[in-house]
């Protein structure tokens, strides 16, 4: 941290001219120390009738079961496990931010891992309510557990990936939820030590005693390195047994090996899409421009047209390899893909994932934040109908012609999809509120060496090569949080 | 003398405080614990603070979790109650393969946060031992014992020269229990 300086080449991560410790401090815990603003309420209140429809149409689908969605023989599996693959995927830019980014070292995670991460738990909880709902009788969804039971004792099929999944989701849910919360420990114990009254006591629960000596930090900061270190091949191997889910079957267009890497990719694909769509909101509207800044933006586009351009390559190899199989249903399920009765949201899925982030070439859009938020929000609408396109086409039209089917959703369906949606944004909303949406303490040790104004102490030192100055300073121009002036006088 | 328990000696800076930590150890002035709100790289050299055995306590949670899988998986699918599907093997040990990693994942992770919250006596609702509120805010504090160390015009002087913005005597420990 402190005691050497960074290259000046390297952008800045935290803007702005007086930011101090306390600053920092204060500007972060705004929102969770005040009373929220009308933004605020206006958001919470849709979000939480979203809740609320989806509180209404799961209560209607446990108690009617599954015939209240739009299922039939043909497609047994539609918008339910879509939206399960949908929220799992999304959930993995956040351990991606926390996890990968921490073992590469890449210091703009600082900021944004927090909200991320709890972006990940919120996207969990929702993939795992598909689970239970979709169960039909979700009081035995204990069933999916190896426990002793009165049938023998019958245990689960350890040999099939949905036990796989249910290992897999629970362990990701859990270990995402320590790891998040043993790094909020510093950050609670800062609104501690701020508050008074019950919120003080609130929060002295929620903080564990922490104090901040030497010996905590030190075991602080290896705990995190080692769970940054079990999470990343964690990240990896839960979409791989969630994509293990199709990918063992034998259904055409489904039995594919490249399966888990391409839902790898996607899922990092959609989750910083998410992240995206979250924050350059939140940073506007709680006023973190300084701290969440266009490199942050321009960085997780950089991601965004990797992960779609893997994306993308992962679509044409499906169906090279569909033709070079030389197997007829194979060849059946893609040529029926996109120019079958579905054809639309196969090519909505290519519009949105594989040509629209490629005009995040242009570093014009990539650090525009209209541009980038509603690519953003396409992104998720393309890797929504991606899973669809994989469902829904490859059941629709089975080894008989006579059950071929369509698949319809009812009101049931959307509101279940739409209510979760709900559900994801009133906790995201709250967690905004109860917490601080930025790690303080990660934020504060940037401050010494990756900030603006540690940089600009530098220029004025002047002991710098001029052309690596002029570049920086060029490189500020995108920034919305700079003022230009502090640097035309130099 | 008095009743200080402590001395604290407030920085605004990291830098200013690790000089501070370095003139105090010059003078042989023994300090009681350092509290900062970010984590400070290199002080535990300094302060000889061991280096932590997390990463061994990890490895040995993390070797109990495929033991744990894969005698259960042995127990319940190819001892227990075996299923004949189609002649395939009971003890199908690739398919054991995905649960038997995430199960080393989930005991290491919890493994590792429980002995680490055990090793630093971190856990819900334990009373916080603060010295100085704005340790978790913006100041760098160097705790000093004050009944060991008596020339307490001294450690101030050395403190306030090393740039200490403020130097506090606490007749209390923990002035979180107030």
């Amino acid at each position: 941290m402190s005691g050497h300086n960074e290259s000046i080449l390297r952008e800045p991560l935290i803007t702005g001219n007086n930011i101090t410790y306390a600053k920092i401090t204060d500007d972060i815990l705004t929102p969770v120390e005040n009373k929220p603003n009308k933004a605020w309420w206006i958001g919470f209140i849709v979000s939480a009738l979203g809740a609320l429809l989806w509180v209404v149409a799961v209560s209607y689908t446990f108690w009617n079961g599954i015939g209240a969605w739009g299922l039939n023989k043909t497609v047994g599996w539609a918008w339910d496990i879509t939206g399960f693959v949908w929220w799992v995927g999304i959930g993995h830019a956040g351990t991606l931010i926390s996890a990968v980014l921490l073992l590469f070292r890449q210091n703009w995670r600082n900021s944004i891992n927090r909200s991320a991460e709890a972006m990940t738990i919120f996207a969990v909880i929702c993939a795992a309510t598909y689970v239970v709902s979709h169960m039909g009788r979700p009081w035995l969804a204990y069933w999916v557990l190896p426990l002793p039971n009165q049938f023998g004792s019958l245990w689960v099929n350890f040999n099939s990936p949905l036990v796989w999944d249910m290992f897999a989701i629970s362990t990701y849910f859990s270990v995402s939820l320590l790891f998040w919360y043993t790094g909020l420990l510093p950050d609670i114990a800062t609104i501690r030590d701020r508050a008074v009254g019950v919120k003080r006591k609130v929060y002295t629960i929620l903080s564990f005693g922490w104090t901040g000596n030497v010996k905590t930090w030190q075991r602080f900061e290896a705990v995190s390195l080692i769970l940054a270190g079990i999470s990343t091949p964690l990240v990896l191997s839960v979409h791989t047994i969630v994509s293990m889910d199709f990918a063992t079957s034998v259904i055409p267009g489904w039995h594919t090996t490249i399966f888990p890497p391409y839902f790898v990719a996607g899922a990092i694909f959609s989750g910083f899409a998410m992240v995206l769509t979250l924050l350059l909101v939140a940073r506007k509207v709680l006023g973190l421009e300084n701290y969440i800044t266009m490199f942050h933006i321009e960085s997780m586009n950089k991601i965004i047209i990797l992960t779609g351009s893997i994306v993308g390559v992962a679509y044409l190899t499906e169906f090279f390899i569909a033709w070079y199989s030389g197997s007829e249903y194979e060849q059946y399920a893609f040529i029926n893909r996109s120019t079958g009765p579905y054809w639309w949201a196969y090519w909505m899925m290519m519009t949105c994932n594989v040509i629209s982030p490629q005009l995040l070439w242009f570093k014009k859009i990539r650090t525009s934040i209209p541009a980038t938020w509603i690519l953003s929000i396409v992104v998720n609408i393309g890797m929504w109908f991606e899973r669809f396109v994989i469902i829904v086409t490859s059941l629709h039209r089975d080894y008989i012609p006579s059950s071929w089917a369509m698949f319809y959703p009812t009101w049931v369906d959307v509101s279940v999809f739409v209510g979760s949606i709900g559900l994801f944004f009133t906790l995201f909303l709250l967690f905004l509120r109860v917490l601080p949406s930025i790690a303080i303490a990660e934020v504060k040790l940037l401050l010494k060496s990756a900030s603006e104004q540690a940089k600009l102490e530098l220029i004025k030192d002047g002991h710098l090569e001029k052309e690596q100055v002029k570049e920086y300073v060029e490189s500020l121009e995108k920034f919305d949080s700079v003022k230009q002036e502090e640097y035309a006088k130099i | 003398m008095s009743n200080i328990k402590y001395i604290l000696g407030s920085f605004g800076d990291p830098d200013e405080m690790m000089h501070g930590i370095e003139k105090l150890q010059e003078n042989n002035i023994k300090i009681h614990d350092v509290y900062t709100p970010i984590p400070i790289h290199g002080i535990e050299a300094k302060l000889g603070v061991k280096r932590s055995r997390l990463d061994s306590a990890a490895v040995c949670f993390g070797i109990t979790g495929p033991m744990t899988m894969l005698s259960f998986v042995y127990y319940a699918a190819a001892w227990d109650w075996p299923v004949n599907i189609g002649g395939k093997p009971h003890f199908a040990l690739p398919d054991f393969i995905p649960i038997t990693f995430e199960l080393t994942i989930l005991f290491c992770a919890f493994g590792l946060v429980g002995s680490y919250y055990a090793s630093t006596h971190l856990f819900p609702g334990r009373a916080p031992r603060v010295m100085d509120l704005r340790a978790t805010d913006d100041r760098f504090i160097i705790a000093i014992d004050a009944k060991e160390n008596a020339e307490h015009s001294k450690i101030d002087g050395l403190l306030k020269d090393a740039g200490a913005l403020e130097v506090k005597y606490n007749e209390r420990k923990y002035i979180s229990y107030e």
